[in-house]
């Protein structure tokens, strides 16, 4: 018997069928059973979770996404790559959900190591990380929390130089800078590979976001012109806080996940702002009237 | 002409500039001109939206607009 054919054996062999609520069934393999399989046949746990999908057989793990998220998207997001750039407040959340959520394929970009300041809202940061590279951390992280996923590291920051290289292969791209230049930078990249990207962006209990496909405007929509952009905002008086950083990053991984699945609605052309402090949301549109008759 | 109240929304970092008694102004005004006399710099009025349309510095406002600005925010 092949590897494959022994993989599947295997697989079904050790499916246990669950009762659900409203009565059907479904078929899941333990972690602990990918595992096994992946070890004693020589393969990553990945392939071990796809050959599981395509047998309509759940890893146990994504049991409480089943019915959001059925087999046919759990093996969407087991394929897929996502890049997220930038791996502090907003990014090291991100990293996390995408993992849970299981994304198959992560490539994690930043050139900086945790310091005392990114305590307050870094879900990488611990006192055990300072001094760490934070792409180091991430991918122990991942590593913990979901072992089938595979990180591709890339410690260093983005450059024009660099972008197309470090993001090949990705199918969406997550913003997860603090800078409006590094921001237009990674936002060109996208668009030259061809992909969408997220952008999120706080300062204090104030936070944003929107969805750029590679045809639309995107951030000169609500920044103005790349070369008279300023470097920071309104951060720069309001700091960043750690439940704003972490509500726009879950929503950046909803944006993620419609874009990944098809499911649902993106924001885009449009942006989504958050005002914490006077429990305020707004969806506002970007393009003119003239251009939206279009 | 009469001055009008206007509905005022300042975010992030313009929130600083709200003033606490209700904002008039006395139409036609621009929005440029309620931006300079609250003290905002002009390049921190950065996504300007009156009743939830997109505006800029020269729309003009006569009156009962809804008016939201907000700063350029580029933190993670």
């Amino acid at each position: 018997m092949g590897g494959l054919e022994r993989m599947s054996a295997e697989i079904e062999e050790k499916a246990v069928s669950a009762k659900r609520a409203d009565g059907s069934s479904v078929r899941l393999l333990s972690s602990a059973s990918v595992r096994s399989i992946a070890d004693g046949i020589g393969v990553c746990l990945r392939d071990v979770e796809m050959a599981a999908l395509s047998s309509g057989i759940l890893p146990e793990r994504y049991i409480r996404n089943f019915d959001s998220l059925g087999v046919d998207d759990q093996k969407r997001l087991l394929g897929a790559t996502v890049a997220v750039v930038g791996l502090g407040g907003l990014g090291g959340c991100v990293c996390e959900l995408l993992a849970r959520v299981g994304i198959g394929h992560l490539i994690l970009i930043d050139g900086d190591r945790f310091e005392d300041s990114n305590l307050n809202r870094q879900l990488l940061s611990t006192m055990d990380a300072i001094g760490k590279a934070k792409t180091q951390v991430a991918a122990e992280r991942v590593g913990v929390v979901n072992p089938a996923v595979e990180v591709i590291l890339r410690n260093g920051y983005l450059s024009a130089a660099t972008a197309a290289g470090w993001l090949a292969g990705a199918s969406v791209v997550v913003d997860c800078l603090d800078t409006l230049k590094d921001r237009f930078l990674l936002e060109k990249a996208a668009k030259a590979l061809e992909v969408p990207m997220v952008s999120a962006a706080l300062a204090g209990g104030f936070g944003q976001l929107m969805t750029i496909f590679p045809e639309d405007e995107g951030l000169s929509l609500v920044y103005g012109p790349a070369d008279a952009a300023p470097e920071k905002g309104a951060e720069v008086h309001l700091g960043t806080l750690g439940f704003t950083a972490a509500l726009m990053a879950s929503l950046e991984c909803a944006e993620v996940i419609k874009i990944l699945t098809g499911k649902g609605e993106v924001v885009r052309n449009r942006l989504l702002v958050m005002d914490l402090w006077n429990s305020r949301m707004d969806m506002l549109p970007l393009q003119s009237e003239v251009r939206r008759q279009k | 002409m009469m001055a009008r109240s206007i509905e005022l929304r300042l975010f992030a970092s313009l929130q600083r500039f709200l003033p606490k008694e209700p904002y008039s102004i006395t139409p036609p005004a621009r929005i440029r001109d309620v931006v300079e006399q609250l003290g905002i710099p002009v390049q921190e009025a950065k996504l300007i939206f009156v009743d939830g349309r997109r505006g800029d510095l020269d729309t003009v406002l006569n009156g009962g607009e809804r008016v939201g600005i907000f700063p350029p925010v580029g933190g993670g």
